[in-house]
């Protein structure tokens, strides 16, 4: 017999009758103006947030708040005059000076200030992580309010990665003083498109 | 009311503090009620239960059963005994056992439950500070506990509201515990006083001119502290500021 | 017989008390930071009420959803193994490694692995780990287990982290900035992140539907060193498993609300394949959790995720320091999961406690903590893991109150002693003498008044 079904022995032999899975009740509450809440909720745990019209308003932010010789890089491709594309099949490694990353987020969580991003909108998976400071565009309309609709909408999407990414990275290991810029992007600016 | 209340004291009352039991006594008589103390009764078991030993508690048991069967109520001036024999009473007679268990009140959640008694004679013009004992609190749901999202409410504030020229005061922690937990104040004798001085420290910083509660054991730890510390600030158990004994 | 152990160890940690009083209000700060947080959801009850059925349900379905589970993540291309014990854990993590010719890792933050030892084993087999989180990196420098699960350091303070940074990272002699610190942390792990091959990440949760499992941090280094990863090894308890990913809605609403009262953590990563040329482990561990799932009183234990809202609100965790439960998992859940994996060694655990409910009542799952321990008590006593001093005391007390004439008998004594010979309990052999006076001694009990005043005035008699 093996570890496995050992263990899987072990543990049917050990667990109680069958209980059903009931669809838990939860009367969910959540805000009028949920492109407000999320602003605010973002702006609480250490993210910027920009409002914008048009996607070509991101330009100046960049040009005003990188150093020239600072690497920027999106795959998105109406950024391409200011930064360098993704190459999905590039070593991981290769993008260890990257100072602004920004990246397309698929849609805002209101009550957690969270954005979804997949491999997909990352190209490398590294990239969120690896960059100093991480930019995410998001559309207005794709706010919901909480993680119940947010995992709704995702629903049986096929992604090999995704994360939600609220904020700049952080600790608060030293005293429980709270630091910006644990590992991750020492910055997180959100970008929020009015469509 | 013609109905009989077997008064269950726990024993440290009976051997200290014999006036929290007289007071009790004189207030439930005072909502017109036959108010019996059963003379031979002794403990509810809960300080060998909480050591794990309620295998032995058989003896108190039947002993609680013999001598409090034939009440229409059983009331006591303790959350944690009360709650004790709520959860853990069992007899050779179990139904008997399971029919007392639903008949046994603490003091306080008694009158604001059963008498719903809306007026009291009784002044206390001081500042007192309410130490919620967590048995009482948690188990028995005598006030709401600062854990839960839910709707704030406390028997024993309701009856302190009725005692004319009484100052609750407010604390940082409203419901932490005092630390005496049974064998625990022993046993665990440093985080125990710790936990009792750090009670103490926020009950006089807030000006307390007396503490309360529902339970003498969380009390007469505090009480060991205060005059330890050398304080001026008293303990009162809650029946004796509801009915003022001399 | 460890039946001392935590009093003992608490103690000592007691023995400093403007520590002490440090350590329990930036805990109980949390616990505020949380009540906030849960206060600010009107259906926060409803949410705990719902996870803790989704859990209940879980583990009455475990073997099915442990099967459904491997076979999709076999489907997704990641390798599972399964381990029925630390050692066989520990051994399969080393096997991965030594298959791969690698001797350096970087772990991020995994209570199982602590609780396997792994990184000593490691260390025996010549392999060279670094804790990436910064707290973890910090009780790694000092040679230290962590003492709370989610903030491993809490019982350092920033000059003691100075001063230790200083020795192993070269920042400034006295200098305990919180921001230079981590920024010199940021610098020294970046490298190793970049140069390690290997990584190592706990689980939060791992669906079956679907094969994947989230992890959950704030800084960021479970990715960091994942995605540069040629192998990541992810390790986990085979109690951590929820049915569907629509699920994690629930528990991702709770986790970090309970554990730091944030409104979730800056990243919840959720790895489903590994990326093209990287190759994933999954480590499915008991370790006494099927052992646990056959006690029926203590099953429910397995529902936690790990928040840790249990050891911030416990007043005793506050006062002790997780060091003193001698466990990997500390304070209230700690003391209802270390007796089933060795009652001798941990019988002193479910007795450091009052039984207040705080920790039941904070937890996210609606863990009958209280009376856990109060069940365990019972069990430990049964099996024989209690002094034989306490077990006379308790018989003699048991006697006294179950005979009421000797209880009365015993009762007068004690008090004539107390009023006529202070001194004799009033000393340093009475533990409760060293810090609270005495109660003072009643001349009448209550019982001797009522016959005198109710019963010889003809009031009832029974």
């Amino acid at each position: 017999m093996t570890t496995r079904d050992k263990i899987l022995e072990a543990v049917r032999q050990a667990q109680p009758a069958y209980q059903e899975l009931r669809e838990p009740e939860i009367h969910i509450h959540q805000e009028e103006d949920l492109a407000a809440q999320f602003s605010r909720t973002l702006k609480a745990i250490g993210g910027q947030v920009y409002d914008l019209q048009a996607l070509s308003e991101i330009f100046p932010w960049v040009i005003e708040h990188l150093d020239r010789d600072q690497r920027v890089i999106s795959m998105i491709p109406e950024l391409s005059e200011i930064a360098e594309g993704v190459n999905p099949q590039a070593d991981p490694h290769s993008l260890e000076d990257i100072g602004l990353a920004i990246v397309q987020g698929q849609f805002g969580v209101a009550e957690n200030g969270a954005i979804w991003v997949t491999e997909e909108n990352m190209g490398v998976r590294v990239l969120p992580f690896i960059c100093q400071h991480l930019a995410l565009i998001i559309n207005k309309k794709d706010i919901v309010g909480t993680l119940h609709t947010a995992y709704a909408r995702i629903n049986h999407a096929d992604y090999g990665f995704g994360t939600f990414i609220a904020g700049p990275s952080k600790t608060a290991d030293i005293e429980q003083s709270l630091v910006l810029g644990a590992h991750g992007p020492i910055s997180l600016s959100v970008f929020i498109l009015e469509e | 009311m013609n109905k009989t209340v077997g008064l269950f004291i726990p024993c440290y009352i009976d051997q200290f503090y014999p006036k929290v039991a007289i007071a009790t006594l004189q207030l439930l008589e005072k909502q017109g009620l036959t108010v019996v103390y059963p003379t031979n009764q002794t403990c509810c078991g809960q300080p060998m239960a909480n050591s794990g030993f309620e295998h032995l508690t058989g003896g108190c048991n039947e002993l609680f059963v013999e001598n409090f069967a034939d009440f229409d109520y059983i009331v006591c001036p303790s959350g944690s005994c009360t709650l004790h024999i709520k959860e853990h009473l069992h007899s050779r007679e179990e139904q008997e056992a399971k029919d007392i268990r639903k008949r046994v009140y603490e003091l306080t959640e008694f009158l604001t439950d059963i008498v719903k008694i809306e007026r009291l004679e009784a002044s206390f013009p001081h500042r007192v500070g309410m130490h919620q004992s967590c048995h009482g609190q948690r188990g028995l749901h005598l006030s709401q506990m600062t854990e839960l999202v839910a709707p704030p409410f406390s028997k024993p504030g309701k009856l302190l509201s009725m005692v004319k020229g009484l100052e609750v005061v407010e604390l940082d922690r409203s419901d932490e515990c005092c630390g005496f937990g049974g064998t625990f104040c022993v046993a665990e004798e440093a985080v125990s006083v710790k936990m009792g001085k750090d009670r103490v420290t926020d009950h006089l910083k807030h000006g307390a001119e007396f503490i309360t509660g529902v339970d003498m054991s969380c009390l007469m730890h505090l009480e060991g502290i205060l005059r330890r510390q050398k304080s001026a600030v008293q303990i009162k158990h809650i029946a004796e500021i509801l009915n003022p004994v001399g | 017989m460890k039946e001392l152990a935590h009093a003992a160890l608490s103690a000592r940690f007691n023995e400093d008390e403007p520590r002490v009083d440090w350590h329990d209000e930036t805990l109980w700060w949390v616990r505020q930071k949380r009540d906030k947080m849960a206060r600010s959801i009107p259906e926060w009850e409803e949410l705990r009420e719902g996870a803790s059925q989704v859990k209940e349900h879980v583990l009455s379905h475990l073997s099915e959803y442990l099967e459904m589970f491997e076979e999709e993540a076999i489907k997704n291309g990641v390798r599972v193994h399964w381990a029925a014990d630390a050692a066989e854990h520990n051994a399969i993590v080393a096997g991965i490694l030594k298959g791969h010719g690698i001797d350096r890792m970087v772990k991020s933050k995994s209570m199982l692995t602590e609780e396997c030892h792994l990184n000593d084993y490691l260390k025996e087999q010549g392999v060279d780990v670094v804790d990436s989180d910064l707290g973890e990196r910090i009780v790694q420098l000092a040679g230290e287990p962590p003492s709370h699960i989610v903030l491993p350091c809490i019982h350092w303070k920033k000059e003691e982290i100075g001063e230790l940074f200083h020795k192993h990272l070269g920042t400034p002699k006295g200098n305990a900035d919180p921001q230079l610190l981590t920024h010199a942390a940021r610098l020294s792990l970046r490298k190793e992140f970049l140069t390690r091959k290997v990584a190592i990440t706990g689980v939060n949760f791992a669906v079956a539907e679907t094969g994947e499992f989230v992890v959950c941090t704030n800084e960021g280094n479970a990715d960091m060193g994942a995605h540069l990863a040629d192998v990541h090894i992810a390790c986990m308890g085979i109690e951590k498993l929820i049915p569907e990913r629509v699920h994690l809605g629930i528990f991702l609403r709770l986790l970090t609300r309970s554990a730091t009262g944030q409104p979730i953590t800056t990243y919840s990563s959720h790895f489903r394949r590994p990326r093209k040329g990287q190759e994933m482990h999954i480590v499915l561990v008991d370790n006494g959790r099927s052992t646990q799932l056959g006690k029926a009183d203590f099953r429910s234990s397995l529902k936690c995720i790990r928040c840790a809202a249990c050891m911030n609100t416990c007043p005793v965790y506050r006062r002790s320091g997780g060091h003193s439960y001698h466990t990997a998992i500390a304070g209230p859940i700690g003391s209802i999961l270390a007796p089933n994996l060795d009652m001798e060694k941990f019988a002193d655990l479910p007795f450091a406690s009052t039984l207040c409910g705080s920790c039941s009542n904070v937890c996210p799952v609606k863990i009958d903590i209280h009376v856990q321990l109060y069940k365990w008590r019972q069990v430990i006593v049964q099996k024989g893991y209690v002094g034989a001093a306490k077990k006379i005391g308790i018989e003699t007390m048991n006697y006294t109150l179950s005979h009421p004439w000797f209880y009365r008998m015993a009762g007068k004594a004690g008090r004539w002693v107390m009023r006529v010979m202070p001194f004799a309990v009033s000393n340093k052999l009475n533990p409760w003498y060293r810090q609270r006076e005495m109660p003072r001694a009643a001349k009448t009990s209550f019982t001797d008044w009522y016959k005198a005043n109710k019963q010889a005035a003809g009031d009832n008699k029974r």
